[in-house]
């Protein structure tokens, strides 16, 4: 291959890179192994993980996906390596992109969605440099971001944002509706901002007051951000309904849609909004076109924004897509249809409300805040959440996500969610555990010791 | 050949700039530009009010092909956009130097006229990139 291309080494072919730029050791970065050695290694780790009952949401679901989801997915015209987008080779591929984006669009009640970013925290990223970006009739650069969204995503969201110049200023949550309270983002209202950013369902799985907050922001020439889950989706009003005239933006984690939790990722972050911002939104999009027969056919389109094109001046540097598990999500959309996935989202509700009533007739045990839920519920607990969290994993239960570190207002407390993966013998079992638990951890000792 | 009118100023840029006389000019892309970019179908406007300095990146031309700046060329404020562009971009495709026109700037000093080039510059400078 060298030699046909006339060079002698490998080495030449980075010849024009200034030696100053090149990376030389990478300190940290094990040497490679062998595809059997790599195939040992992640079985032991995914041994680690074990098969608890699972009764943690917080950002990623225990969802049932059907078994023909992924055996669909792995067909070797979709199972590819790299993204194929040539329209000539890849018409079923773009068409499953369009596909997605139409489901999307529907889900969210918005006119345009791409064709997916990462994960669902650098859609937020990308959906906040896009609305300061977009924002004509506000040139401020500060974004108000509640407290009651999603830690992770909160730090990515800095990460990515705050070299750029622009301030993210966070909004309390109400102390006793674990929401975002009209009365208390007034404060936030004087100076100019571009972007309120809405949580629905929030962290705390609390339903926002979406319809108040987006006219609030409207009338203070700001845009709005959703991010939101698209399995509520089915049941709650969509972003683009919500106020007088709609959020300009929603974004999320398509997780849910069908990709397994695999200890992380990899997950897909979609990204929506109205027409009038589509030419601000980063990312590939396909669409749907007629060729010189006049048949009809899908290809990539606008993409005269897009970095290999625009260089530095692209809407985003981060142009790709989560191909394969976007193909999952629509193919799991596919099968379960809208009222399939209407279903699913009232099962989780249902099961959850279920399970927080089940765990609050505990002594000790009850509820942070006084609002609905969609699929999760904040409880406050007798015991450190931590020493719980590892006895109940003794007994193979993965009993939530620990506030505390992330809220330390809000110690001892606990984040749970049962999908509709879990059934009430699931959640019987985790209230005696928990139980348990809580008794040997709070009994008084007796006092008189025993006669022997 | 592409037509370079007589009557106008140009810009390295590609913009052509006619001087209406009364302190303000019309600014717009040339013939060349408009072929080399292909059909349009997109044109981002500045606002009107807006302050600009001379070669301040100010409007987007994008063709199924590529999206490009366009350059103030003077100092001054925006004082007109052409609206028709936005549900009609192609006009600048078929007629770059009159229906085709982007926006009007009024301009902050008279002498930065001094500094664009005249039809056989601009053609010049085209003859020379092709």
């Amino acid at each position: 291959m060298l030699a046909a291309i006339g060079i002698e080494r490998i080495d030449d072919l980075f010849d024009e890179i200034p030696p100053g730029l090149k990376a030389s050791d990478l300190p940290g970065i094990p040497p490679a192994l062998s595809e059997m050695d790599v195939g040992r290694l992640m079985q032991q780790r995914s041994r680690q993980d074990g098969q608890p009952l699972c009764f943690i949401g917080a950002g990623a679901y225990d969802h049932h996906i059907p078994a023909a989801v992924w055996q669909i997915v792995t067909r070797g015209e979709f199972y590819s390596a790299y993204t194929p987008y040539q329209a000539e080779a890849s018409q079923g591929t773009l068409q499953v992109l369009y596909e997605f984006q139409s489901m999307m669009t529907a889900l969210t009640g918005l006119d345009v969605s791409n064709a997916s970013l990462y994960d669902g925290a650098s859609a937020l990223a990308e959906a906040v440099l896009m609305a300061v970006r977009a924002n004509r009739k506000c040139k401020s650069r500060r974004v108000l971001v509640p407290r009651a969204l999603h830690p992770v995503y909160r730090r990515t969201l800095h990460t990515i944002v705050h070299q750029q110049g622009i301030e993210l200023v966070e909004i309390p949550f109400d102390g006793r509706g674990g929401h975002t309270a009209l009365e208390q983002i007034e404060a936030f209202g004087d100076g100019a901002f571009a972007a309120l950013i809405i949580n629905q369902p929030n962290f705390f799985g609390i339903l926002e007051e979406v319809g108040a907050l987006t006219d609030w922001a409207h009338q203070r020439n700001a845009l709005v951000i959703g991010v939101v889950n698209p399995v509520a989706l089915a049941l709650l009003s969509p972003p683009g309904d919500w106020g007088k005239t709609g959020a300009d933006i929603a974004c999320g984690e398509a997780q849910p849609l069908g990709m397994p939790l695999a200890s992380g990722g990899p997950y897909a972050g979609f990204l929506c909004c109205k027409q009038a911002l589509m030419r601000q939104l980063p990312g590939r999009i396909a669409g749907r076109t007629l060729d010189l027969d006049g048949k009809p056919g899908f290809t990539l389109t606008l993409q005269a924004r897009e970095q290999h094109i625009r260089r530095s001046k692209a809407t985003s540097n981060i142009c790709t897509n989560q191909g394969l598990l976007v193909t999952a999500a629509t193919i799991h959309m596919a099968l379960l249809g809208a009222e399939g996935l209407e279903r699913v989202a009232a099962a989780c509700h249902a099961n959850t409300v279920k399970l927080s009533d089940m765990l609050c007739e505990l002594s000790g045990v009850e509820p942070l805040f006084d609002r609905p839920v969609f699929h999760e519920s904040a409880l406050r607990l007798p015991v450190p959440t931590a020493d719980l969290l590892r006895a109940l994993a003794a007994h193979n239960l993965l009993g939530g996500y620990n506030l505390g570190p992330s809220y330390p207002e809000l110690d001892p407390a606990l984040l749970v969610c049962a999908t509709e993966m879990r059934t009430e013998a699931d959640s019987t079992t985790y209230a005696e555990n928990l139980s348990r638990v809580v008794v040997a951890r709070t009994q008084v000792r007796c006092p008189l010791k025993p006669r022997v | 050949m592409s037509n370079t009118p007589e009557d106008l100023k140009y810009t390295k840029e590609h913009e052509w700039v006619r001087d209406n006389g009364d302190g303000t000019l019309t600014v717009g892309i040339t013939d060349h530009a408009q072929d080399a970019l292909g059909d349009l179908v997109y044109i981002e406007m500045p606002e009107v009010g807006r302050q600009v300095d001379a070669a301040e990146a100010c409007a987007v031309v994008e063709s199924v092909k590529a999206a490009s700046d366009i350059y103030s060329p003077v100092g001054g404020e925006v004082t007109e956009v052409n609206v028709a562009l936005g549900d009609a971009p192609e006009t600048i495709n078929d007629d770059p130097y009159d229906a085709g026109w982007m926006f009007k700037l009024r301009m902050s000093d008279a002498s930065q006229l001094d500094g664009l080039l005249d039809a056989a510059g601009y053609e010049a400078l085209v003859a020379e990139e092709e």
